[in-house]
């Protein structure tokens, strides 16, 4: 009733070609951009944007890169968390060499930095596979995490160790350091989730994203058909990083201001990602945002639900927010194991005969 | 002179310019000849010093019991095997050694024993993969998409269509492959080797598991992209009554020799042929 395809016809490839063929899908995407864009803005507070939104959009710009390696390529990847280190050092060292240029082109380079220490670390990945590639790729994260601890010159030889965001404008509004907006970091991370998203879907559903699929599901058959690959692989790894490296520049610039890499980009933050992969749907740009949206927000719906509906202590409620955020995760799992963009496509399905099923 | 005798001597035809099959198609000059070929496998001699050529527009059986060696021969011609003996001359010149992707540059595409299709995608995109080495638009217009990029997709998506329509599988067109029967995943995957427009098309045991309709079906098919596209093509396959109908010229193989090579008729009254392979006491 609500979601129709019938009377939809398509009468050209580029209209069948759409990232959202059907009439509905497609209206209320522009509907989400609408409110994200016009809407909350305006609404926004100090808690919402750090708290929830600039959390949930990094992490989904994160989780789409991990998406492209491990989900469109089949490439297991261990190392998120390193890669998003590199995003942020490259962009703090940028910051400070080149003041006078816009941050914006800064998190971007960063991410072309990224893209090449990706590379370099995606090489295993020609001759080793699955569990064996995960453990080659975990040594990125430990060596790159340890480099950035031992080697003053990538915090500029600071006291604490620590790098810190100066503050930088975008349009004359402050977007990173201690005196930002809660509406203007929420809008900056915005634009880069979006465009972060258009360019992962049209990759994906293009000859490109054919190549990492192929190389996914058979490799064999793959080569056979013509596929190279090194160039595959090599493509995959760098674009995933890409995406990672400008989440973990933003997550630094923007979100927190102030790192300690061992603290914030460490293991931890690789499983948090990949957990999210899984739970959303490995293959899946919309499983991507999905799964950032249930590991950001269960957490901070847990404790308003213990501590401020229920009244538990602090730290009883944090303890078990973890129990309960880890049973749900094997609980949802079993039950639905292709992750929240699967239980998405069967609910469309469903609707698509409601109310009549038969 | 004996049966046996003439079929151990090269097959009668005019060796240079091609020649005229009985139903009137035209088979041209060599395309592949395989000089010599030895493949080991540690002690294990997989296919021994074998020599046979490939003529443009014919359709070449590879006949012989399991374990003949038959499709290392083919892993041979895709460039997945690396014999350690011989040449293979492609178009008259000699190719060196190649990866598998680059021989499916030169235009060799084909099919598997086990279905190789890629289980996560839909028809239409693994379809489509057939076409990649005609595609050329780089990774970041693809990125952005509009302009090269879509234009490319949509002109290899006609081509893509028009093998959907010639293999009748436009119902299934976005339909995941996993979900797909045994029959139409054959038919899928020979659609992805058509798709890259070949100039020789392997195809292994195409109507292994097969029922009699199916395979009735997928020899039609056959029988079309030869004649439609004059797509020369090589073919392994265990079923004599198709091999029979479907070729022009056999070549015939047990443990890694070839004990006969001609026309369905002079391979069917070859004495090694029917010891080694139809197993039928000749008295």
């Amino acid at each position: 009733m609500f979601y129709r395809e019938a009377g939809d016809f398509k009468t050209s490839y580029v209209d069948d070609n759409q990232t959202f063929p059907i009439k509905f899908d497609r209206y209320r995407y522009y509907a989400v951009l609408a409110v994200a864009f016009g809407v909350v803005p305006f609404f926004i507070n100090d808690y919402w944007a750090n708290a929830v939104l600039l959390p949930f959009l990094i992490y989904a710009i994160a989780a789409i890169g991990l998406n492209i390696l491990v989900g469109y390529c089949g490439q297991v990847s261990l190392g998120t968390g390193g890669f998003m280190a590199v995003g942020a050092y490259a962009t703090y060292k940028l910051m400070t060499a080149f003041p006078d240029i816009n941050i914006f082109f800064h998190i971007i380079l960063a991410g072309g930095v990224t893209a090449i220490v990706g590379v370099l670390f995606g090489l295993p990945s020609l001759r080793i596979k699955g569990f064996y590639l995960a453990v080659a790729t975990l040594a990125a994260q430990f060596f790159l995490v340890w480099l950035f601890n031992r080697v003053p010159w990538f915090y500029n030889y600071s006291a604490s160790g620590q790098i810190n965001a100066p503050e930088r404008t975008v349009f004359g509004q402050a977007v990173t350091g201690p005196a930002t907006e809660a509406w203007a970091t929420y809008l900056f991370c915005l634009v880069f989730t979006v465009g972060c998203a258009i360019l992962a879907r049209n990759l994906t559903r293009g000859t490109v994203g054919r190549k990492w699929m192929s190389i996914r599901d058979m490799d064999i058959a793959a080569e056979i058909i013509g596929v190279n690959p090194l160039t595959a692989k090599m493509t995959a790894f760098a674009v995933s990083s890409f995406f990672i490296g400008i989440a973990g520049a933003l997550f630094f610039a923007v979100y927190l201001g102030a790192v300690e890499v061992g603290e914030v980009y460490g293991i931890n933050k690789s499983f948090l990602v990949l957990f999210m992969i899984i739970i959303g749907g490995l293959g899946s740009i919309f499983g991507s945002f999905a799964g950032a949206a249930f590991l950001v927000l269960l957490p901070v719906l847990l404790k308003n639900l213990l501590v401020g509906t229920m009244g538990w202590p602090t730290d009883l409620a944090a303890h078990f927010e973890l129990m309960i955020v880890g049973a749900l995760i094997i609980v949802f799992l079993i039950a639905e194991p292709h992750g929240l963009a699967q239980l998405w496509r069967v609910t469309k399905e469903k609707l698509r005969l409601w109310p009549f099923p038969h | 002179m004996s049966v046996a005798e003439q079929m151990t001597e090269a097959p009668v035809l005019d060796q240079s310019e091609g020649y005229v099959t009985e139903d009137g198609r035209k088979i041209g000059a060599v395309v592949m000849e395989m000089k010599n070929i030895t493949l080991r496998f540690g002690g294990v001699v997989a296919i021994k010093d074998i020599s046979f050529d490939i003529r443009e527009g014919e359709i070449r059986a590879i006949i012989g019991p399991n374990g003949a060696g038959k499709s290392s021969m083919l892993n041979v011609i895709s460039g997945f095997y690396i014999p350690q003996e011989g040449e293979i001359l492609y178009k008259g010149s000699k190719r060196p050694q190649m990866k598998p992707y680059e021989v499916a540059r030169q235009g060799i595409a084909r099919t598997f024993q086990n279905i190789a299709l890629f289980e996560g995608m839909t028809v239409l995109d693994n379809v489509m993969t057939g076409r990649l080495n005609h595609m050329k638009t780089g990774m970041f217009q693809q990125a952005l998409w509009k302009g090269k990029a879509e234009r490319e997709e949509v002109e290899n998506r006609e081509v893509v269509e028009k093998v959907i329509d010639f293999l009748e599988i436009q119902n299934i067109r976005k339909t995941p492959v996993a979900r797909l029967p045994y029959g139409l995943k054959k038919r899928v995957e020979l659609a992805r080797a058509l798709a890259a427009e070949p100039s020789l098309l392997l195809l292994d045991e195409p109507m292994a598991g097969m029922n009699v309709e199916e395979k009735e079906d997928m020899s039609r098919f056959i029988l079309d992209v030869n004649d439609e596209f004059g797509t020369t093509i090589a073919l392994i396959e265990h079923d004599m009554g198709v091999v029979m109908d479907l070729s022009d010229r056999v070549v015939v193989m047990d443990y890694g020799k070839k004990i006969g090579d001609g026309t369905p008729d002079e391979v069917r009254n070859n004495q090694d042929v029917i010891d080694a392979y139809l197993g039928v006491a000749h008295d």
